[in-house]
């Protein structure tokens, strides 16, 4: 029976039947599902780790003890794993060990597209890239086999579309994978610079047979078709080549790295023209190009945004290899109305809301950071300054104020429980070891919620549902030497403008901790806020809050009871007493 | 079926659009087709625009649908169904639920919500089925039904048996659901046929 499953359920359920033990991973569109459904696995272990580089370790050490294990991450995520990559690259293996980085061409959910296929040429790692739920699912056992086979971590590299894209896959029985024994040898896993040359050394020759095995592997085949044109395409690009161009000659890619030298010039010679399909960056277009072959890619195919069947069209039309018509011609009437934008919101209820409003009221300069709150500096709530990447808030919050302290005066940092404990806490170790100044805020709503609910250390839970330990937030902070730490309720407005007030002035840094649950984890909403229509008087104040549950139309708020919590925020901002209460602020 | 069918479902989050697909894939794969569906979670769930995108045929390549080439698109909002209406090729049909949730924009006085949605569809959209999802649902005997009448309307375009959509709508819904959203399928599937 075949069953209709992501790229990401493809991934987990590849691991699952090619013997991996031990997962950890950090959330992050679009690579979440992957532990999610890997965790759903029978004689398994699986977590979230705090942060991609300590995921990443705990899957060397698993491999090392001599199971096969993976670690999961978005692209981003790869940045702070690089670290422990770089040198898994040296020690090489015991039970197969694969890095699965999700890349997110066109940013639909990321700070910035950055294409990870450059990390596997960069850590010198072989990299698989599959096309669909079918590949990701067969390939990820091919990656396991290849990490044992050549002792070296594979990169496993993906793109939004091939997670999130569900195709039909056919299911199998896991095989049983008996613990290797592990064995102790220090010139293979103490790099120590004298050791560490060694390994430099065997990379080489590693790397070497690999190029050999990628040359015959069937993971790189030609489709043949018409001799005129040669497309050498890999990833999701494949399947648009194969929608728009059934005639093409194809060499499809699913190892790309290293590259198949000597099937990509046997397949250059093969036809007239030689193209290249894939998307971001040139990185196969500059390494054909570098073996002396006659090829185009990125002046037909672009090298931002993610692609498309219309734009890889549009791509061979350019390139003169098909006539322009045959499309059919989409509706697009002049007198069309305009249609306005659907922007995603900080939910109806949203606990970080009030902390927001208030900055921006405040006039403060906001040091961001990443997840749900980064919708905050959305207009017109518009309560942000900048966000880099995770912990970066706080951090650059104490550059801001060592660079020009009366900036530094009414600066915050504002960082979500679970984007402090991945990176912020260092950040934090940094103001306070090098007496700086500068205030925190840690919007804590009990769960890394952007990615959709998974468990950190502040929740209580782990990935497999059991009950942890739970981080103090407060003993933490304190402990990293922070002295004026508040906890207080971000739906209480007048405490959260007088309580910043207070630390902004104080002469050394500071840590607020607005504590409220996400209003999609806590059920028990409140009776939804009623408007007294006669008391209010049209003035729009209330927007100021980008509540999707109130709207000011015809001169009158209206507040709708269907999505409507009842937080109570409104009432708060209202100065004409129109808004009236439906339940309870605290309770 | 040699060349995809290609069905667009469109929304606003959590307006069912997920189960709708599932329930067409399951559909779809019944009847021995390859599928592929293809959605973009991350940003969109707070509040944003949902696209989930299903394509069946022989052999599937690409998971995207392109502008001009939707055999049906079914909108569960109408201010969705306005932005999509170009996706339906010519000939394809487009089922609007008559639903306005206005977006933050629109809901703060900074632009206009479009007036009489539905009557510049159905002027531009020779198959255009418009009507109001939730009143069905809600006399059917629940408004979250609404989804499942809209797959009912979808039933009505599309080659496939009623007993297949019978079987898939017991394949993806709780079974102590199931009663009224049968009731809900059979509602939209009339009113779908009707307006053939």
């Amino acid at each position: 029976m075949k069953e209709l499953l992501t790229g990401n359920a493809a991934i987990a359920r590849g691991a699952f039947e090619n013997g991996v033990a031990v997962a950890s991973g950090y959330p992050g569109t679009p690579s979440t599902e992957i532990l999610e459904n890997f965790s759903g696995y029978e004689g398994i272990y699986a977590e979230w780790a705090p942060n991609e580089k300590v995921a990443l370790e705990v899957a060397i050490g698993a491999s090392m003890a001599g199971v096969r294990s993976i670690a999961t991450m978005k692209h981003v995520g790869v940045n702070v794993a690089a670290d422990p990559l770089m040198t898994a690259a040296y020690t090489g293996v015991n039970g197969g060990l694969v890095v699965i980085s999700a890349d997110d061409p066109g940013m639909h959910s990321s700070q910035n597209e950055q294409d990870n296929r450059n990390y596997a040429r960069f850590a010198k790692i072989p990299m698989l890239e599959p096309s669909d739920s079918v590949e990701a699912k067969a390939m990820i056992g091919v990656a396991l086999d290849i990490s044992e086979e050549f002792d070296i971590p594979v990169l496993f590299r993906i793109t939004t579309r091939v997670a999130h894209s569900q195709g039909l896959v056919e299911l199998g029985e896991p095989i049983d994978k008996p613990v290797k024994e592990y064995k102790k040898d220090t010139k293979k896993w103490l790099m120590i610079p004298a050791f560490g040359r060694l390994r430099r050394n065997s990379l080489t020759e590693r790397i070497e047979r690999l190029e050999a095995y990628s040359n015959q592997s069937p993971l790189n085949f030609i489709v043949p078709g018409d001799s005129k044109v040669g497309v050498i395409t890999s990833g999701i690009s494949y399947q648009y080549v194969r929608e728009v161009f059934p005639e093409a000659s194809v060499l499809k890619l699913g190892m790309t790295f290293p590259l198949p030298g000597q099937l990509i010039s046997k397949f250059a010679a093969g036809v007239e023209r030689l193209l290249v399909v894939e998307e971001l960056e040139p990185y196969l277009e500059e390494f054909i190009r570098l073996q002396g072959h006659k090829v185009a890619g990125k002046e037909f195919f672009p090298e931002t945004g993610e692609f498309n069947a219309a734009v890889v069209k549009k791509g061979f039309v350019a390139a003169g290899l098909m006539p322009a018509t045959g499309i059919n011609q989409p509706i697009k009437p002049e007198d069309m109305p305009t249609v306005p934008v659907r922007p995603p919101v900080l939910c109806a209820g949203c606990p970080h809301r009030g902390v927001f409003y208030t900055l921006r009221k405040m006039k403060l300069l906001v040091s961001g950071d990443i997840g749900c709150y980064t919708l905050g500096g959305l207009p017109p709530l518009d309560g942000m300054d900048s966000c880099v990447c995770m912990g970066a808030s706080i951090s650059m919050a104490h550059g801001i104020e060592k660079a020009v302290p009366a900036l530094g005066e009414k600066t915050v940092a504002v960082i979500g429980d679970s984007t402090f404990l991945h990176s912020g806490i260092t950040s934090l170790l940094d103001v306070v070891y090098n007496k700086g100044n500068t205030n925190v805020i840690i919007v804590d709503n009990g769960i890394t919620a952007m990615t959709g609910h998974q468990h950190n250390p502040a929740t209580g839970k782990t990935l497999m549902g059991k009950n942890a330990p739970l981080v103090d937030l407060e003993a933490l902070v304190k402990a990293l030497g922070v002295n004026r730490v508040s906890v207080l309720d971000p739906l209480n407005l007048a405490q959260l403008e007088a309580t910043i007030k207070e630390e902004l002035i104080a002469d050394e840094p500071s840590v607020i901790i607005a504590r409220r649950p996400c209003v999609l984890i806590e059920k028990k909403a409140n009776p939804p806020v009623t408007v007294q229509e006669d008391l209010c008087t049209g003035c729009k104040a209330c927007l100021k809050l980008s509540c999707p549950a109130i709207s000011v139309l015809d001169k009158l708020c209206a507040v709708d009871p269907e999505s409507c919590t009842g937080c109570n925020l409104c009432l708060q901002v209202c100065k004409f007493n129109a808004l009236k209460k439906g339940g309870i602020v605290n309770e | 079926m040699n060349k995809p069918l290609n069905i667009l479902l469109v929304g606003v989050g959590g307006q069912g659009t997920i189960l709708a697909s599932k329930i067409l894939a399951h559909v779809g794969q019944f009847a021995g087709y390859d599928i592929k569906v293809s959605e973009i979670h991350g940003m969109a769930q707070r509040g944003g625009s949902v696209v989930t995108q299903v394509r069946m045929s022989n052999k599937v390549f690409s998971p995207i649908i392109e502008d001009g080439e939707a055999d049906v698109v079914i909108a569960f909002e109408k201010l969705e169904g306005l932005r999509w209406m170009s996706y339906v090729k010519p000939g394809g049909a487009l089922v609007v639920n008559d639903q306005a949730i206005f977006p933050v924009p629109v809901l703060a006085g900074l632009v206009e919500y479009p007036r009489d949605i539905p009557g510049y569809i159905k002027s531009k959209v020779k198959n255009a089925v418009i009507f109001d999802a939730l009143k069905i649902a809600r006399e059917c005997g629940n408004s979250k039904a609404a989804n499942v009448v809209l797959v009912g309307v979808l039933a009505s375009l599309l080659p496939f048996s009623e007993d297949s959509w019978t079987k898939a709508l017991e394949a993806r819904i709780p079974a102590r659901f199931i009663e009224v959203n049968k009731v809900a399928f059979q509602a939209g599937y009339a009113l779908g046929l009707k307006a053939q």
